[in-house]
């Protein structure tokens, strides 16, 4: 544990110390976060500003294929995609990472054929979270032994919910350890609350500050698989954890909403949120990440109206 | 005096008709539109590029589902519009008349011949496959069928002076084969067109399959023609200049372009020349097996 974070040691020391920590947080004041959150979705983002917040967003996404249906081809397809979004124009940035389940991580890295796009991989039982704790934690070494740059884990939901907050953080724990590779080195670990399996916003802040404490690089609001994924308020509310656990610890983690971001504008408005709370130090995609799939081909479209002056069209995307 | 012959009239806002609802301009404006006159009637929303580029995403999602709409369906559902318009026939007297300056009997009869070009194309959704299609003989032991298919979004500038007869004359050609329309209204007289929007919303339609700017056709024309989401354009409503601008623009992704052709009387028989403008063809080639002695195995 790093020095900064023993302040916070004994917090950590037993599920009721943790419950204490966690339920002394300050309650969220939904009607203010949905307020501020919709307030900062209003700005008018044109011209310049807005070009380079597309290719800003564009360097941002872990373009996402999580089906059973995936195939090998088709993970070929995204990863090519990742390199080279638009074929047409070499001035559009790569995504920043390919996300895929983790027996498509030795079929992603190769396709990438070590261009600088990260291969990310959903682990520990995706997207339930419903399996024992050694086969999470196998199927997270394995996702890093063939070759996982990052892992995008799942709490158990189950367990925060009944109040085992003490579990929940030791599964986090456990899964950062598993992400260590033998040279020393280790994959980034992503942890994926399911904000809307929680509930509560007082719950989205708990579990962040787990999260935070157990050690992840990342903060992830969603799986994408459920009716309510990454919306401007949660992703507000993880950004104000993550700003307030670098002024007490000074140890920076990112952010990451995942699901239902489809258009440029929200995309747009996520950034301005990022911008406006955490500043400039996490507008890169070392700390900003969007989980997304359709999101990029909307990106494209606006970038080819934006250097055309012509509106484009689905014709002029990949189908994927 | 007693309260109740004190009573303020009730004026309407004409609005837009894209995706099935019926919105106000994106931008908020609104220009006014008088009478043959110069009376004022009513203001009608002044559209922007963006409501133009709402109503190409609005039709482009409906393409599929209309387009997939059996021939048949279509057909009942356009004669639906005609039923629609029936019911409203006094209201669309009244503004085609005030909107042309025409006298109540001849609006009656544009409004009437209008009508009557709803059911003229409904009967002719299910039968345009057998006239610009069949099947073709070949020198070889193939089935060879060509079929017409609907080109896509098609954005359609309405004829200026014929602000009622002339819209549906040139947009029931287009949907009744499959194709979602953007129209811009005529610019001087939009109301009975935006009206229309309120007809098709209860007549089956599916939302997006006609989509009804008002506004001027200059400022959303060039934007629509060189829109690369769009399969077409008609140009029935634009001055030469126009015209010419815009078919420029929609080279680009090489769009169908209809020029604007004279029509002194829009009520005459329209032929299915607004049809088959707006179709492609589709030529499938099916084995049949080796021809037999008499030359033909089926």
């Amino acid at each position: 544990m790093p020095t900064t974070l023993t302040a916070f040691a004994d917090v950590t020391t037993s599920d009721s110390a943790l419950r204490r920590f966690l339920h002394g947080l300050p309650g969220v004041d939904a009607v203010g976060l949905e307020a501020r959150a919709a307030s900062l979705g209003t700005r008018s983002i044109k011209t310049t500003a807005k070009a380079y917040a597309i290719d800003l967003a564009i360097s941002m996404i872990d373009l996402t294929t999580l089906e059973g249906a995936d195939t090998p081809g088709k993970v070929r397809a995204l990863s090519a995609k990742a390199v080279h979004p638009d074929p047409t124009d070499r001035t559009t940035p790569m995504t920043a990472a390919v996300c895929v389940y983790p027996d498509m991580v030795a079929t992603a890295k190769a396709a990438l054929n070590g261009a600088d796009v990260k291969v990310a991989s959903v682990a520990t039982a995706f997207p339930a979270g419903r399996a024992a704790l050694p086969v999470k934690l196998a199927d997270t070494r394995d996702a890093v032994a063939a070759g996982a740059d990052e892992i995008d884990m799942v709490i158990d939901r189950g367990a925060f919910l009944a109040g085992r907050y003490l579990e929940t953080y030791e599964l986090i724990k456990a899964v950062k350890e598993a992400c260590a590779r033998p040279d020393g080195s280790a994959a980034r670990l992503k942890v994926i609350f399911e904000t809307g399996e929680l509930s509560t916003y007082d719950n989205i802040r708990r579990a962040s500050w787990i999260g935070m404490l157990a050690g992840a690089d990342f903060i992830k609001t969603s799986t994408g698989k459920v009716g309510v994924n990454a919306t401007p308020a949660n992703t507000l509310l993880m950004l104000e954890a993550v700003r307030d656990f670098k002024a007490q610890t000074g140890i920076q983690i990112g952010v990451k909403p995942a699901g239902g971001i489809r258009t440029t504008k929200d995309a747009i408005k996520f950034l301005v949120l990022v911008n406006e709370t955490v500043g400039e130090d996490w507008l890169s995609n070392t700390w900003f990440r969007f989980g997304a799939s359709s999101l990029l081909n909307d990106l494209l479209m606006q970038r080819q109206k934006l250097s055309t002056g012509r509106y484009s069209g689905p014709d002029y995307v990949t189908v994927d | 005096m007693s309260e109740s012959s004190v009573r303020l009239n009730v004026f309407k806002t004409y609005k837009l008709y894209v995706g099935g609802k019926f919105p106000r301009s994106e931008s908020g404006r609104v220009y006014e539109v008088s009478d043959s006159k110069g009376k004022w009637l009513a203001n009608a929303p002044l559209s922007s590029r963006k409501d133009a580029r709402d109503a190409v995403v609005a039709a482009r999602k409906a393409f599929g589902g209309w387009a997939a709409a059996t021939a048949y369906n279509r057909g009942q559902i356009l004669y639906r519009i005609a039923e629609m318009l029936e019911g409203r026939r006094e209201q669309f007297v009244r503004e085609v008349g005030d909107a042309e300056g025409l006298s109540k009997s001849k609006a009656a009869a544009v409004v009437d011949a209008a009508i009557d070009r709803w059911v003229w194309y409904a009967g002719w959704t299910d039968k345009i496959g057998q006239i610009a299609g069949g099947a073709n003989p070949v020198a070889g032991p193939f089935f060879n069928l060509s079929t017409p298919e609907p080109t896509g979004v098609v954005t359609v500038v309405a004829p200026q002076d014929s602000s009622f007869l002339g819209l549906v004359s040139v947009i029931a050609p287009v949907i009744a084969t499959g194709n979602t329309v953007v129209v811009i209204a005529s610019e001087k007289a939009p109301l009975p067109a935006l009206s229309l929007g309120e007809v098709l919303a209860t007549s089956d339609l599916p939302g997006g399959v006609v989509n009804i700017l008002s506004g001027k056709a200059a400022e959303m024309g060039p934007h629509l023609a060189s829109h690369q989401d769009v399969n077409a354009i008609d140009l029935a409503g634009a001055d030469p200049a126009l015209a010419k601008e815009l078919e420029i623009a929609a080279a680009d992704n090489l769009k169908r372009v209809l020029r604007p052709q004279p029509v002194d009387d829009w009520s005459a028989d329209p032929g299915t020349s607004r049809m088959t403008a707006f179709l492609e063809t589709k030529t499938v080639w099916h084995p049949t097996g080796s021809l037999g002695a008499g030359g033909s195995s089926y």
